[in-house]
């Protein structure tokens, strides 16, 4: 945990104290080098998945299979024909329908288990996951001119509050919470804990380190937002200017976005990608009714009948068993050998 | 077998704490009763399978080949270019937990390295370090850790408490599917010469002798006629079962469990039976004697081999499908392997279709293969059998999921359908430990051994639980399953956790409750016990 949080706070301080004085490095060669970076890596990442072979399908069934026509079959759950595993793989990708089973298993008057519905994770994903979304829809501002209607649009749902000036958006202060909640849970739930590597500290600092530096600058360091607005247009449009003059907080917020573009095609954070690639869930549950191919399928080879009779014929002669070569036949074939 | 602790007792000892250590500076500690006895080396060699040697987990020497690392890295290396799925799961777990209380074992133990995730994490820790980019250049920042004879020794202790029951894979956001890891695991410790006796065994006598239990073709149809002469006691009807017979249209096939030992002899009988009364065109085959597939858990090769017997004898003996008993592993198989890895069919084979019915069994229009409680439920409702459920009013009967239908098949109403109506008092038990949901019987995928014992009735604490807790609120007797491991790990599973109740086979409750022509007055159950308020006809 403690690598994770140095890290981080070093990458604070290299935004902080250093990164003004190389504007041009840090605003725009690395920011490129991580837009580079992060495309090539998500789909060298996915093109790898997607080029190994599924040998078997193996879906994780979740309610009853397809049979009889009186039985009613769970067509998101286990789903036979390809349009309902979309259907299962959509609700999963954009609702996180397993994580919704949760529960949590505690022993009861010491010796009775007993299972609670537990949906708080499922909740606060959801929560943060939407919320990163609609920010990262909302920064379009920054680099589309006009800002298209759909930006615009989504701004205002978003502050529909109307509390203050600038305009307080919701989703600021969800997704602060949100992530508070995943870290908090790996800290203080012994078992997650107990499980945590660097790897799964390290985002959750970052997007705080993303998302408390964007914050500070809408609503408490006051970054001049048509500098910005010139800047990132260059980056857009690849027609770069230095960022040299904006403030320091804005050089840690955009070396966060940098580190986190680079650091997502190498980590677990490309369970973006893998979700769609999981054998348990993106395969229809038909394996009786149409056959699948595995590539690699290896030529038979086992104990044939013949090899079997050939070691028990007179004991399944005596017992009365129907053989295709019987005791006599054989002992012919081998005097005439 | 050390003597079992009190049940109370066992389960308030349990404790989900957690070692100051960091998971990586743990090992476990190999006594008597956390592992199973390894398989012999000539079990091994005649199998054909690499490095066969003679070892033993309580050494500190386990005797790898010198070159066990390159042969793990090779291993890996090939499985990861073979399946998306190892590949996917290596990647993209985030460590939330969701699945570390879903597992049987976690519960039962409360040993940190049974929660799915840092079970995963055995190697994917090791997949980090020598096969990502980040791994090798970061290794333990990045959550790698170098290969050790230390790490074998952990896979091999936590490969085997783990049933492949794919609950976790359940409520895992992404699928990771747990038993996918472990099968792949275990094919990684078959390279190195490290399988248990409790599996290798039964797959060494599958491969010759055509079932787990060795059983020799004229045993096994001796074994079947005396079965049928129990039935005669029982019904008063003779029943000659076909073996090996050419020109028939189904070919049964059940575990060979359910040949051998109470109480699965009692489903056998059920099925005889159930065939004899609407007239089944079938046949037995002794050399196709085993529906299970203990090759399932030591290696896919394994699995692919001892499978092709089913259709090779198929064929051999013309048959236009497959009849399937009752059997949880062995439908994980035929369900989502056996067409791939040994199809196409036959060309004898057809669509299934039921002769009493005339029901076309479209669900397994490749495959060829029908589940019995598919099906029986279809002759239910069409009434084509006579049942007489009041004859099993002195049960209260509960319904025991067992795992690979229920999550690798999704065949939950079917069975249900069938016992609700060979009985008339059904009670499930609580919903999260049913269904999808179930619990594993704490002794699947090969683990059904005695000298783990206390691991299994560990495992085994969420079902008892359940069991428990419908005996004492709804009075429920009888638990019912679909799984020939079931029917051997239950009945001591319900002994410690809730004694009194007794595990039965559904077709052993149809056969109870089925009407027979011609039949003697029913006056006993399969069992021979007298059946309560029957009196015997002077």
């Amino acid at each position: 945990m403690f690598v994770s949080l140095l890290a981080v706070i070093g990458l604070g301080g290299i935004g902080w104290l250093i990164a003004p004085y190389a504007p041009y490095l840090f605003g725009v060669i690395l920011p490129l080098a991580a837009i580079l970076v992060f495309l090539s890596g998500v789909v060298w990442r996915i093109k790898n998945w997607g080029n190994s072979p599924v040998p078997f399908r193996i879906p994780t069934t979740g309610g009853q299979q397809r049979s009889l026509d009186w039985i009613k079959p769970a067509r998101l759950d286990s789903p036979f024909s390809r349009a309902a595993t979309a259907w299962r793989m959509l609700l999963e990708v954009l609702l996180f329908r397993s994580l919704f089973r949760n529960t949590k298993a505690e022993f009861k008057d010491g010796s009775r288990l007993v299972y609670w519905s537990s949906k708080w994770l499922w909740l606060f994903a959801l929560v943060f996951h939407y919320c990163f979304l609609t920010i990262a829809v909302r920064h379009l501002r920054f680099f589309t001119e006009p800002v298209p209607f759909g930006v615009g649009l989504l701004e205002t749902l978003d502050g529909l509050m109307q509390i203050g000036v600038p305009r307080f958006y919701m989703t600021d202060a969800l997704i602060v919470a949100a992530l508070l909640f995943l870290l908090c849970r790996r800290l203080f739930d012994q078992k997650i804990r107990y499980i945590s590597l660097p790897g799964d500290y390290f985002p959750l600092f970052l997007l705080l380190l993303l998302v408390g530096s964007g914050i500070c600058m809408r609503y408490l360091g006051k970054a001049d937002i048509a500098s910005v607005k010139a800047f990132t247009m260059g980056l857009a449009t690849f027609a770069p200017i230095s960022p040299a003059g904006l403030p320091s907080i804005f050089f840690i917020h955009l070396l966060s976005v940098t580190t986190l573009l680079m650091y997502f095609p190498f980590s677990k954070l490309m369970h973006m990608g893998g979700v769609f690639l999981s054998p348990t869930r993106n395969q229809p549950n038909n394996s009786r009714a149409v056959r699948h191919e595995n590539p690699w399928n290896p030529p038979k080879k086992y104990h044939t009948y013949a090899e079997y009779e050939d070691d028990f014929r007179d004991l399944m002669d005596e017992a009365g068993l129907p053989l295709e070569i019987t005791p006599e036949q054989a002992a012919a074939a081998a005097a005439k050998e | 077998m050390s003597k079992l602790p009190d049940a109370k007792m066992l389960a308030r000892s349990i404790q989900y704490a957690f070692p100051s250590a960091p998971w990586m500076k743990t090992k476990p500690v190999f006594n008597p009763g956390s592992f199973c006895y390894p398989a012999k080396e000539e079990t091994m060699a005649g199998l054909g399978m690499p490095n066969p040697h003679t070892w033993n987990p309580a050494e500190e020497d386990w005797k790898l080949p010198p070159d066990w690392e390159d042969i793990i890295y090779t291993a890996l290396k090939d499985r990861l270019e073979k399946y998306r799925s190892l590949k996917v799961f290596m990647d993209i777990c985030v460590r939330c937990g969701t699945c570390a209380d879903k597992c049987h074992f976690f519960l039962g133990t409360g040993d940190p390295k049974n929660m799915p995730v840092l079970r995963a994490e055995l190697i994917r820790s090791v997949y980090r370090r020598d096969f990502t980019t980040a791994g090798r250049l970061l290794g333990k920042i990045a959550g790698g850790r170098k290969l050790d004879a230390a790490i074998i020794k952990e896979w091999f202790y936590y490969f085997y408490q783990c049933t492949e029951c794919r609950r976790c894979s359940l409520f895992c956001p992404y699928g990771i599917d747990t038993a996918e890891i472990t099968m792949i695991a275990r094919e990684l410790l078959h390279e190195l010469g490290l399988g248990i006796h409790w599996i290798m065994d039964p797959v060494s006598n599958c491969n010759r002798t055509g079932n787990h239990l060795g059983i020799q073709p004229h045993a096994f149809k001796e074994i079947v006629e005396f079965l049928c002469e129990d039935i005669e006691t029982v019904t008063g009807i003779k029943i000659k079962p076909p073996f090996n017979e050419k020109g028939h249209e189904i070919l049964f096939i059940t575990p060979s469990g359910d040949v051998f030992a109470e109480p699965g002899i009692y489903t056998f009988m059920g099925y005889l039976m159930l065939f004899h009364e609407i007239g089944l065109d079938y046949t037995l085959s002794t050399y196709a004697s085993e529906g299970g597939n203990f090759g399932s858990f030591t290696s896919a090769a394994m699995m692919k081999k001892l499978n092709a017997k089913m259709y090779a004898e198929a064929e051999r003996l013309g048959v236009k499908w497959i009849l399937g008993g009752e059997c949880g592993h062995m439908w994980r198989v035929v369900h989502q392997y056996m067409d791939t890895m040994n199809g196409p069919t036959p060309t004898c084979m057809a669509t299934p279709k039921s002769p009493i019915t005339g029901t076309m069994f479209h669900n397994a229009a490749s495959t060829k293969m029908v589940h019995i409680t598919e099906f029986t439920a279809d002759l239910i409702k069409h009434n084509k059998i006579t049942l007489d459920p009041s004859r099993n009013d002195h049960l209260t009967v509960t319904f025991h999921d067992s795992c690979n239908p229920a999550r690798g098949m999704g065949l939950l109403e079917e069975p249900r359908a069938v016992i609700k109506a060979a009985c008339n008092n059904f009670v499930e038990m609580p919903e999260n430990t049913i269904r999808e949901q179930t619990f594993c019987c704490g002794g699947g995928s090969g683990l059904n051994t005695e000298e783990i014992m206390e691991l299994r009735m560990r495992g085994g604490l969420p079902r008892g639980n359940a069991l428990r807790y419908v005996q004492e609120r709804r009075g429920v007797n009888t638990m019912a399953c679909i799984c020939a491991i079931d029917r051997a790990t239950l009945p001591p599973l319900a002994n410690y956790w809730a004694p009194g109740v007794t595990v039965t086979g559904t077709h052993e409750l149809v056969a109870n409750a089925l009407v027979m022509r011609g039949e003697s007055k029913r006056t006993m159950n399969l069992r021979q016990e007298d059946l309560p308020g029957v009196e015997e006809d002077e």
